[in-house]
């Protein structure tokens, strides 16, 4: 770690493990609930577990972003963090409007909308909030030494994200308006501007851990968020085939999403590529598995299986079924999940000065818990797949298609408990390292002298 | 071979191009489509009321409408027409939560005037134009 102020980034990454393990509570509830064990209905009805499911998701992955942010953009920009009181009064208040929202679905305070559920007033917090990070962040570059591209393109995708958040906020009369800027929010993000993010993040993994000249990794970290906007932009109409509006969204969303794996291929080719280029000798390999399988899951679960439903006579039948769910877990888990493991992986040796590069449980908890969302990945497709042919193609009611596809509902929970050991001795990892310590700067320097290539 | 100028400019350029498309296809949806695929004149106060309760609710993290939601429970986007009014109205304040086949609805405390709102929503849904969607099963097992 080279400045004292990078330490903000671990209470963001402490609050990230701390959702994330919540998240997968809710998990179980509903899949259990989906077995038709929902003893727990009185008091966290199916849409209050949603709810906060989905919605912990979000933010323990801004979290993450956030405290990668504050992590890489001191280091990239050469300077102390602009001010860490306001950084950490940031944090205070994110973490507040986050207890608030997810207490509010208890009692029945939400508002509806899929991944935006939180209610108005809320909203306006976690935009002053936002501005507040972005603020910090901003200043911090200005007053620093050095402008880099990944610091460029990482903070961009920040400010982007924010400025996406505000369409859906907006009241409209009309269902199919409101849904309409609701995946603006919801697909320019995950399929747009996130992908900066998770561009700029990668991109500063793998100039550390690999050593590979800095103006090559910038430059196809160009190429691969050019690819991103190229096709992610029109791909918004992948959500719109059905939803109210003209026929034109079928064909243009139908072509551009079908280019959206191109994007996420470039970041996998783009990673491999480099940590084969790369000198192999950075002693973190934890960090190294995760910024490796970030890029190639995220491939998987976004691009292919994203793929595998997006055409318009594909999508006509698969629309609202648990296909969704099949692709929405490991596109999220491979994107942006393991994105913050990787460089929660990497940067926590750096902030406590702990060494754990190598260690058995690490590497335990990265492959329990992959095997295991792909073992859940596979529940969902042949839950999906099954609902798909028995209510959409042979008309047999949503509840009777529902109870015979419970028994993949019990294979689910079978791999959702692998997933969580998984989890589980990620987060061991990370307590064992302790919070970071001012010893610890300036150390983690003598693998720099491994990064030139 | 490319360069790092090259590379950026063609980020920065398609990036412009894409969103400007992105925009001008935005606004035909907004003034020429929309109105017309969701017969947005008839768009009413129950119907504005409906909405509320749908989303001041959370329907959505249940029940998927325009194939959109959660999948724990049905897709409601013609369930006006599946069911009709009377049974909708039904399920709302169902004492102890509607329980068809195992999975429990929240038992509402809804009036009367807001189960017709939530009916004429449901109602104005499934009049819209969605593109096919939902497809006619091929087999009816359930006819």
């Amino acid at each position: 770690m080279k400045f004292k102020s990078q330490k903000v980034a671990y209470y963001f990454f402490a609050l990230s493990m701390l959702l994330f393990s919540l998240q997968i509570v809710y998990g179980f509830i509903m899949a259990f609930a989906h077995m038709g064990f929902d003893g727990l209905h009185e008091w966290i009805p199916f849409n209050a577990a949603t709810a906060t499911h989905k919605n912990l998701l979000v933010v323990w992955i801004l979290s993450g972003f956030m405290g990668a942010g504050y992590f890489i953009i001191p280091d990239e920009s050469d300077t102390e963090l602009w001010s860490v009181p306001l950084a950490l009064l940031q944090f205070y208040s994110f973490a507040i409007v986050g207890v608030i929202a997810v207490v509010g679905f208890h009692v029945g305070w939400f508002e509806g909308r899929k991944f935006l559920e939180i209610p108005r007033p809320l909203d306006y917090l976690v935009a002053l909030n936002v501005i507040l990070f972005l603020v910090i962040l901003l200043m911090t570059m200005f007053k620093g030494k050095k402008r880099t591209t990944t610091a460029w393109v990482l903070t961009s995708g920040l400010v982007f994200a924010a400025l996406l958040y505000l369409p859906g906020m907006i009241w409209f009369d009309n269902h199919t308006v409101d849904s309409f800027f609701r995946w603006w929010v919801v697909h320019l993000w995950v399929e747009g501007v996130w992908e900066l993010i998770m561009g700029g993040i990668l991109a500063y993994l793998l100039i550390k851990l690999t050593g590979v000249d800095r103006e090559v990794i910038e430059k196809w970290l160009y190429v691969i968020v050019g690819l991103t906007f190229l096709s992610g932009i029109l791909g918004t109409g992948h959500h719109y085939y059905f939803i109210g509006v003209p026929k034109y969204w079928l064909i243009v969303g139908g072509i551009f999403s079908s280019l959206e794996p191109l994007a996420f291929l470039g970041m996998t080719l783009f990673a491999i590529q480099m940590y084969r280029k790369g000198n192999k000798k950075h002693p973190n390999k934890l960090a190294i598995y995760w910024t490796l399988s970030t890029a190639v899951v995220s491939f998987l679960g976004a691009g292919l299986l994203g793929l595998a439903h997006t055409l318009p006579g594909v999508n006509l039948y698969t629309h609202g079924t648990l296909v969704t769910a099949m692709h929405g877990h490991l596109a999220f888990w491979g994107a942006y999940a393991s994105l913050v493991l990787a460089i929660i992986s990497y940067s926590m040796p750096l902030m406590t000065g702990r060494k754990i590069f190598d260690n058995t449980i690490g590497h335990m908890a990265f492959w329990f818990a992959n095997i295991g969302m792909i073992g859940m990945t596979m529940a969902f497709a042949a839950a999906g797949v099954a609902q798909v042919y028995m209510e959409r193609i042979m008309g047999l009611e949503f509840m009777k298609a529902q109870l015979e596809i419970e028994p993949h509902f019990f294979v689910l929970i079978i791999a959702a408990t692998v997933f969580s050991i998984g989890v589980t001795l990620f987060i061991i990892n990370f307590l064992k390292f302790g919070s970071p310590v001012d010893e610890a700067i300036g150390q983690g320097e003598e693998f720099s002298a491994l990064q030139t290539s | 071979m490319l360069s790092k100028k090259q590379a950026k400019m063609f980020f920065l350029g398609g990036t412009a191009v894409f969103f400007l498309i992105f925009i001008g296809m935005t606004v035909d949806t907004l003034v020429n489509g929309v109105p017309k695929y969701t017969h947005a004149s008839q768009i009413d106060d129950q119907v504005r009321l409906g909405r509320h309760l749908w989303d001041s609710n959370n329907c959505m993290g249940c029940h998927t409408i325009m194939g959109e939601g959660a999948y724990y429970a049905p897709e409601l986007t013609k369930v006006y027409e599946r069911r009709g009014p009377e049974y909708i109205k039904t399920t709302f304040n169902f004492p102890g939560g509607w329980r068809p086949n195992g999975r429990n609805m929240v038992e509402y405390n809804f009036t009367e005037q807001e189960k017709e709102a939530l009916v004429a929503f449901l109602k104005w849904v499934g009049e819209s134009d969605l593109n096919g969607f939902p497809p006619k099963p091929s087999v009816q097992l359930d006819k």
